[in-house]
């Protein structure tokens, strides 16, 4: 086994196991324990669980859109940056609504204690402190006859010190804790993040399982002193007037509050002289590194190599949190050493005197190619084994956060007995994002992006609640108060939407004027409201001049003069982009039609006749569980999905 | 409604996810000419569908236009015109009207009978395509009659070959079409639009490293622009149909072997010139020319040679794709000069296809033989069926109607057929440049009225996917790839 385990014998008996605690391990746990089962969750540190050990944000343009659908599936991290943020700002505003992103600045320290605190009064929910070194299990036999074959099933997990825990399902969320290795130039230290211990056994347990690893690369930025920063030499981001908050369940008003500013200043020819002259120094360009990063945070030294042309990148300055003089350096994460690292920063305006508090630093672990997993996170080839987050290849806190909810939802629903949950990519993003984990090969660390989901108009920030609240309700996360409300918001949208189509105005004088007023050509023959409201000088707001049943109406329905602001907001958007929307949602019912279509588990490819090779061999590897989800692996013709629908018909009537 | 008209999809829209969702689930309306294209006999253009009767309503009409097909009886047919949007008059037709479930696919269906002819099913099949329905796939309709369950369920396995099969031929002779300019031309096309997109999604993902400000003015021109390219493209293709049409016929010999005067005589007064390409390229001659009723595309091509000459090396380049693409092959020798590695170069080229040979220059001494050049065929295509020879001179114009007659005869015996696969790719094309001018109409709308940025690329992406339909290249990870190798992005 070649693992110095203890050899004492220490037995317990759990529901689920999850491994690391880290947003998506935090997230998994609370699901699991909150739908009744019995739940431990392990990390190597209690005092770094929900750590941020890179940017000091939760959100931004798409990310924004996976907190938003976490939160209205009954997800933790919404609330938790509701309580703990110190900067808001909704990005895109002058943009369609389908791109606005919201993004927060986090106090780091508050947010990680935050969440611990959740994790520790939940009920069901177990914190414990080890090293998982093992993962446990036995074959089991699927089918009656002699034919039947076995399939290895998770029995539980044991740690560093001895102790076993039986439980019925494990899930994996070990980031980037798995053989990990930190590299600055030449020094390299075998630890996790932030200098915290690597997990260094259990690679070794899983390949002996037949799961099959792979090595990715992140990195992160210097931290500063904020004594250091001159910051008369940069422009001030304040954050927004007005604070959104990110969770439904926040109430907007107790949230707006007194907000801490970010900088911005840039690099410029110096800087990058510095980089070009140490580039040999590069672990990455000294071929040091092994493992593939992101090409959508790139390090300060890739920029400057791949975009020579460019004078100069932008450089946030962020605070880490409200009790902390530490100072995140946004877009300068690095790998070179320290000196250089030094000298590099020290050439960017205000950052001439800085200090560092920590050096930048890129890390290497170890990680799976998700296409090991079913859209429900749970391994093709072992029951009872799911995972997510970073282990799985994706990058960043919210990723991470609504893949380990959607394995900790499958995992309890399959120990339940009852049907796993599949987000499909015409209803959220979350679905977007584990369906491109599973199908597609990813050959990086996979960052949300909002030109992935294909049906983005529909999958918007403001909306998440009107698309997944009622999924969350079905798994058991979301209380009937919560979806009592959410069907009453339901009811007014598309009440008001009734009346302004049929409240029709004349082509009178009053109308006339009012349409002068707002530089809006005038009616020749009668028109609606909504009609009106999709010229683009014209809103809601301003209709209310000639809109005379609009207070009466609302006083009928709520008993108060004006409809709420998030009712108002939909009718807005519903009728403005109806087009487009109407459009968007005729490619979801083609595109669900796809998805229904399921293709029988253990179906054996080599008994479709006429399959191209490279499409059996695809098919075979991925093993979708739609004809939907068979068309979108690449190497698969439409052609071959063709034939495969001819198949399945005659499969099914056979 | 009055005044300011809120962006609203024509009915005829669709998205490439749209195109590809349908042609596996069979959701649409089809069509297709059912039958092979060739000048004579009754051609068949078949529209399978849920809306097949109403898109035959709105392209037939009975000579009193007093009848619908929507009202008449199932299985029953009528006499009657198709006409296009201007309701002029394309052809004179009899429409079958068969309802569902008693036909071939078991959907409604509409044939209309035409008088063939390959210009005139084509015309039908655009006007069909125009009003609602859809190119059919290759083996669609099969497909269809057994999805339907129209078709035992043994002969699942010859369906699927079939799809295969089909596709596979569709796209090579889709691809074989492409090796010239309007490959290129999309390929350029594509990469532009997808610049933009990806400008406009990495500012979207990134709008704190990448500002869209100014930037709809600027799109608009870029827009605008690429309308007219494909505007432009749309409009030869028309010509380029009728290039492709008739037996592709290529005259190959060495330099000065009485080529250019062999194509003269064909298209000299006494025969019928179609039409006259314009625009053809210095180093061959193309002409549209009828023989005795068979319509030939006639290329002349520069002369083979080893040459060293770069201009004339891109000729003899020309001629020998020209000669692969060809239906028939004419070889013209010069029987006053001795054979040599050119000929036997050109002899090559010939391989498996028709041939004839022109011993021209017949009027002066005859130093090859037929018997030399016999050995010469038989050395460098061992086994090759006998090619017919045929003595002329262009100089006394003699040998010419011999000629003639014999191409003619490989015609009806059907030695040579002309591809009218190439005819249907071709038609497929268009209607993808169209979509794609429709959805960039749409962008330009979508500019003009002051949406926001991100509803642009909705519909640049639509026109990316109509284009790559051409060149058999589908969307995939192309904008994640763009955004990064283009922009900057932050953290």
């Amino acid at each position: 086994m070649g693992v110095n385990c203890a050899m004492s014998e220490v037995r317990k008996k759990t529901d689920v196991c999850v491994v690391g605690a880290g947003h998506a391990g935090c997230e998994a746990a609370l699901a699991c324990a909150r739908l009744g089962l019995k739940t431990v969750i392990f990390t190597v540190s209690v005092d770094s669980i929900a750590l941020m050990p890179c940017n000091p944000n939760i959100g931004g343009t798409s990310k924004g859109h996976l907190v938003r659908e976490l939160d209205a599936l009954g997800g933790e991290m919404g609330k938790n940056i509701d309580k703990t943020f110190i900067q808001s700002k909704m990005l895109n505003v002058s943009k369609g609504p389908a791109v606005h992103s919201l993004r927060a600045q986090a106090d780091k320290a508050e947010y990680s204690r935050a969440m611990r605190m959740v994790l520790e009064n939940q009920e069901n929910l177990l914190i414990r402190q080890a090293e998982v070194c093992e993962l446990l299990w036995e074959d089991e036999k699927i089918g009656e006859d002699v034919s039947s074959s076995f399939q290895k099933k998770i029995t539980g997990v044991k740690t560093f010190t001895g102790t076993i825990y039986e439980c019925k399902a494990v899930i994996l969320c070990t980031g980037t804790y798995l053989r990990a290795r930190c590299l600055c130039g030449e020094a390299i230290t075998y630890t996790g993040p932030n200098g915290l211990q690597a997990a260094n056994h259990l690679t070794d347990s899983l390949k002996k399982m037949g799961i099959v690893m792979r090595r990715f690369k992140t990195g992160t930025p210097a931290r500063m002193d904020r004594r250091s920063i001159d910051f008369s030499k940069m422009e001030e981001q304040p954050g927004d007037e007005r604070i959104v908050p990110f969770s439904f369940s926040t109430d907007p008003e107790a949230i707006q509050k007194e907000q801490v500013s970010c900088y911005l200043t840039y690099t410029n020819e110096k800087t990058h002289e510095i980089i070009r002259n140490n580039l040999d120094r590069s672990p990455i360009y000294a071929g040091i590194i092994e493992g593939t990063g992101p090409r959508y945070c790139p390090s300060i030294e890739d920029k400057v190599v791949k975009f020579a042309e460019k004078e100069r990148h932008q450089v946030f300055i962020e605070p880490e949190g409200l009790s902390t003089n530490e100072m995140y350096v946004g877009g300068m994460s690095s790998s070179l050493p320290e000196d250089v690292q030094l000298a590099m920063y020290r050439t960017v305006p205000g950052l001439e005197h800085c200090e560092m508090v920590r050096n930048a630093y890129a890390i290497e672990y170890d990680c799976i190619d998700a296409k090991q997993l079913y859209p429900t996170l749970e391994f093709k080839d072992i029951k009872g084994l799911f995972s997510g987050g970073q282990f799985n290849g994706s990058s960043g806190y919210e990723e991470a956060a609504c893949q380990g909810l959607v394995a900790g939802i499958n995992a309890s629903m399959e120990i339940l007995g009852r049907e796993p949950f599949i987000f499909d990519r015409s209803e959220s993003y979350i679905g977007v994002l584990i369906d491109d984990l599973v199908t597609k090969d990813n050959r990086e660390p996979y960052r949300m992006m909002t030109s992935r989901a294909e049906y983005r108009l529909l999958l918007r920030q403001d909306n998440a609640d009107l698309r997944l609240r009622e999924k969350g309700y079905q798994a058991g996360l979301v209380s009937k108060e919560q979806m009592d409300a959410l069907l009453r918001k339901k009811e007014l949208i598309e009440k008001e939407i009734e009346r302004l189509k049929h409240t029709i105005v004349g082509a009178n004088k009053e109308i006339q004027l009012f349409l002068e007023a707002h530089g809006s050509s005038p009616l020749k023959t009668a028109a609606s409201l909504a009609e009106l409201m999709c010229r683009p000088e014209l809103s809601y707001g301003k209709l209310s001049e000639i809109d005379k049943e609009r207070t009466g109406f609302s006083m009928e329905l709520t008993g108060k003069p004006s409809l709420p602001a998030q009712v108002i907001e939909q009718v807005e958007i519903e009728i403005k982009y109806e087009g487009y929307i109407v459009r968007q949602k005729r490619q979801v019912e083609q595109y669900k039609k796809m998805e229904k279509k399921k293709i029988p588990e253990g179906l054996d490819y080599d008994q479709v006749p006429s399959l191209r090779l490279e499409a059996r061999q695809k098919l075979k590897e991925f093993k979708p569980v739609s004809v939907g989800q068979a068309s979108r692996i690449s190497g698969v013709s439409p052609a071959d999905i063709s034939v495969l629908l001819v198949f399945l018909e005659h499969y099914n009537k056979a | 409604m009055t005044g300011f008209v809120y962006p609203v999809f024509s009915e005829g829209f669709r998205d490439i996810f749209d195109f590809e969702r349908d042609i596996i689930m069979n959701t649409d309306t089809i069509a297709a000419i059912a039958t092979a294209l060739s000048d004579s006999g009754i051609g068949i253009v078949r529209i399978s569908g849920e809306n097949a009767i109403a898109v035959g309503d709105a392209v037939f009409r009975t000579k009193k236009g007093e009848k619908k097909l929507s009202s008449v009886k199932s299985h029953t047919i009528h006499y009657g015109f198709i006409v296009d949007e201007q309701e002029n008059i394309v052809d004179e037709v009899m429409a079958a009207v068969m309802l569902s479930p008693h036909t071939y696919t078991r959907e409604d269906t509409v044939e209309i009978n035409c008088h063939g002819g390959v210009l005139v099913m084509q015309k039908i099949l655009e006007t069909v395509l125009k009003n609602g329905a859809r190119m059919a796939q290759p083996g669609e309709f099969t497909k269809r009659a057994f999805l339907n369950g129209r078709i035992d369920l043994s002969k699942a396995e010859a369906v699927m070959d079939l799809i295969h099969a089909q596709n596979e031929y569709a796209l090579s002779s889709s691809i074989n079409q492409l090796r010239g300019e309007l490959s290129q031309q999309v390929k350029k096309l594509r990469a532009e639009i997808l610049y933009e997109i990806a400008f406009i999604e990495s500012a979207l993902d990134d709008p704190e490293h990448i500002s869209l400000e100014g930037y709809p003015g600027r799109l608009l021109e870029k827009v605008n622009s690429l309308c007219e390219e494909i505007e432009k493209l749309i409009s030869t293709a028309d010509n380029g149909k009728r290039i492709k049409e008739g037996i592709f016929t290529v005259i190959v010999g060495k330099p000065n072997a009485g080529k250019s005067s062999l194509m003269n005589l064909l298209t000299g007064e006494e025969k019928a010139i179609v039409t006259e390409i314009a625009g053809t390229t210095r180093d061959v001659l193309e002409e549209y020319i009828s023989l005795h009723g068979i319509g030939f595309h006639v290329i002349d091509t520069a002369g083979i040679r080893d040459t060293q000459d770069t201009v004339e090396k891109i000729g003899v380049e020309k001629a020998k794709k020209y000669a692969s693409d060809a239906d028939l092959i004419v070889y013209m020798v010069d029987v006053s000069v001795e054979l040599d590695e050119s000929d036997r170069e050109i002899i090559s080229l010939i391989g498996e296809k028709n041939a004839v040979i022109l011993l021209n220059k017949s009027d002066l001494k005859n130093i090859v033989t037929e018997e030399k050049l016999n050995a010469l065929i038989a050395e460098v295509l061992p086994g090759h069926k006998r090619i017919p020879m045929i003595k002329t001179s262009t100089l006394e114009k003699t040998g010419i109607d011999l000629f003639e007659n014999t191409v003619r005869d490989m015609f009806f015996q059907g030695d040579i057929q002309s591809n009218h696969q190439v005819v249907i790719t071709n038609l497929r094309h268009k209607a993808a440049l169209q979509e794609a001018c429709e959805s960039l109409y749409l962008v330009r709308k979508s500019i003009l009225e002051g949406m926001p940025e991100d509803f642009y690329s909705i519909d640049l992406m639509s026109a990316y996917a109509s284009l790559g339909t051409i060149i058999g290249e589908e969307v995939g990870e192309d904008l994640i790839e763009e955004i990064f190798s283009k922009f900057c992005m932050g953290k």
